[in-house]
């Protein structure tokens, strides 16, 4: 019973991260049928991006309140890792735009490996860790066998910045005309521009609106771990498209319950069967699921009236 | 010779102001790859005019009507609204110019509430009298009222139909482009909705493209006339006179041709 309570903390933690990077993969593809395999790497420059304003603000210029410092640096990892993802969408994907399909899919994956290796060369290929942020931890309540199950402030930090920012997103692409915009886009390109929008600029933003979830994502990851390397966009960022495939591609809730049902699963496999089949219990789920749910948990079917 | 040169550059331009079509389409030459859709086409609408545009499926109605909004674009010749040459300009901002279309196919978006679908309509005009216009839409489609909190995809054809109209209405469009308003739907609701078309017309002034393949309904409610076959413009007249012409007849109004 400890151990289940426990577990569910962690795998929530978890979860949650995951399911910020499925945002950005979901949006994507809704809007342009494309999958961005770069966006792994964009959550991993986040999280460097994160690290090195975290040793600026603590190191250099002596901000003590860890809180306050995070702040900072969630600010400035967002709109630095905004400017990359809309970067890379003008320079790599617009120019392909209109070609064969599998061009922007091929040049995402370029983008993928030039990330990962430029950081490689800037930062060096070694684990970067950062100094001890939050180390304080909630002792909940303890077991009979003497088990302590605790909720760390990190793990708290996460969730709460994770549903404070889903929900000024939720906000965002439910009620203003910018995300009234953007969900018009994924509908239909096509009358979109007849009604005045600007596609290009919509497609742009969801990039943006993508990579500024990557880097909370990142910025969290990088708090609940406290170390980062050049490879580290790769297996979160598959964990995460399979987060956006199984709660149904295109789907916005169904990113963050699939990358919810992920994290979980694979916390609790590591703790009742074993660590080193965590990645195959994750995918094995995955793939039952779309045997039966071939849309995903909350996918629209294909059928559309006409 | 020379004087009477003078005078007909002199009173030209005079002329030329008063008769300037709202939409006027010169040559326009419209491909899909290398298959010719539109093979040179000419044609005029004025400001309060109903015009109407007939013809076969496939002649190339539709394209001609997605071609003014620049999509296709057309690869010869000039499309110029209200005086400025918009050949050339982004499908979205030609969207902006006052001119607001009902597309083939409806395209109402399906996944948002029929009230979001409104909003998408007069987002253009940064919803300027948004509760008077979305008042007025419901006052001439009062289905649409009931359904206002409904996905548009959950809606029947007509329904759709009607939203598709009223979408293109939010923004108090000065050129209505409308694609086969009729298609599909029963023969009550075409009624219901050419007397709409007359309204906005004879009340709004607003001025209104038709392409219908419903040549009669069309033809009876339109000043003038166009028939396409095959990417050209054969022929033109009043609404009047097209359908008293023999080969309109022949082609567009009797037997079972379609």
């Amino acid at each position: 019973m400890e151990i289940f309570v426990q577990q569910l903390i962690n795998g929530l933690t978890l979860g949650s991260i995951y399911g910020l990077i499925a945002i950005g993969y979901t949006m994507v593809f809704g809007i342009i049928g494309m999958v961005n395999f770069a966006h792994g790497d964009v959550f991993m420059v986040s999280a460097f991006i994160a690290l090195i304003f975290f040793v600026i603000l603590t190191t250099w210029l002596g901000i003590s309140s860890a809180l306050v410092a995070l702040l900072i640096v969630l600010v400035l990892a967002m709109a630095l890792t905004s400017l990359w993802g809309w970067t890379v969408e003008r320079i790599a994907y617009r120019p392909l735009r209109g070609s064969f399909r599998l061009a922007p899919l091929i040049s995402a994956i370029g983008v993928s490996i030039f990330l990962s290796n430029f950081v490689q060369v800037v930062q060096g290929a070694r684990n970067k860790p950062t100094p001890p942020m939050v180390g304080e931890v909630i002792v909940l309540f303890q077991g009979e066998s003497g088990y302590n199950v605790a909720i760390s402030y990190k793990q708290i930090i996460i969730m709460v910045f994770t549903a404070v920012l889903l929900s000024i997103f939720w906000y965002l692409v439910q009620k203003t005309s910018l995300g009234r915009a953007q969900r018009a886009c994924e509908q239909d390109r096509k009358m979109a521009s007849l009604l005045g929008i600007n596609v290009d600029r919509t497609i742009s933003l969801t990039f943006v609106i993508g990579a500024a979830l990557a880097a909370v994502a990142g910025t969290m990851y990088l708090l609940y771990y406290g170390v980062v390397s050049f490879s580290d966009g790769f297996v979160p960022g598959v964990k995460a498209f399979t987060a956006a495939v199984l709660g149904g591609i295109g789907s916005l809730p169904g990113a963050v319950l699939g990358g919810l049902i992920i994290g979980l699963i694979e916390t609790f496999w590591s703790a009742y069967f074993s660590i080193e089949y965590k990645d195959v219990a994750a995918f094995s789920i995955l793939a039952i699921v779309l045997i039966f749910m071939p849309s995903g948990i909350l996918g629209r079917p294909e059928v559309e009236k006409v | 010779m020379s004087t009477a040169g003078a005078n007909i550059a002199m009173q030209s331009p005079i002329a030329e102001t008063a008769r300037q079509p709202l939409l006027s389409v010169r040559g326009v030459k419209t491909y899909y790859g290398n298959i010719i859709a539109l093979k040179g086409v000419d044609m005029d609408v004025h400001e309060g005019e109903i015009v109407t545009l007939i013809g076969a499926n496939g002649a190339g109605k539709s394209t001609l009507m997605m071609t003014i909004f620049g999509n296709p674009r057309a690869r010869e010749g000039t499309i110029t609204y209200a005086g400025k040459d918009i050949t050339q300009v982004p499908t979205h901002e030609i969207a902006q110019m006052s001119i607001a279309q009902s597309p083939e196919g409806r395209r109402i978006f399906p996944r948002m509430t029929v009230f979001e679908n409104l909003q998408m309509g007069a987002s253009i005009n940064n919803f300027a009298h948004f509760d008077e216009d979305l008042e007025r839409v419901c006052t001439l489609f009062p289905r649409l009222k009931e359904r206002l909190q409904q996905r548009g995809g959950t809606l029947s054809g007509g329904e759709q139909q009607m939203l598709a109209i009223a979408r293109a209405l939010m923004s108090r469009p000065k050129l209505l482009l409308l694609d086969e308003p009729s298609l599909g739907l029963a023969p009550l609701i075409v009624k219901q909705i050419f007397d709409i078309i007359k309204e906005l017309n004879e009340k709004d002034g607003m001025t209104i493209f038709l392409v219908e393949q419903n040549a009669y309904h069309a033809l009876k409610l339109a000043h003038r006339g166009y028939v396409m076959v095959t990417g050209n413009i054969t022929m033109s007249g009043t609404g009047k006179e097209l359908l008293a012409d023999p080969q309109v007849r022949a082609a567009y109004l009797e037997g079972g041709h379609h």
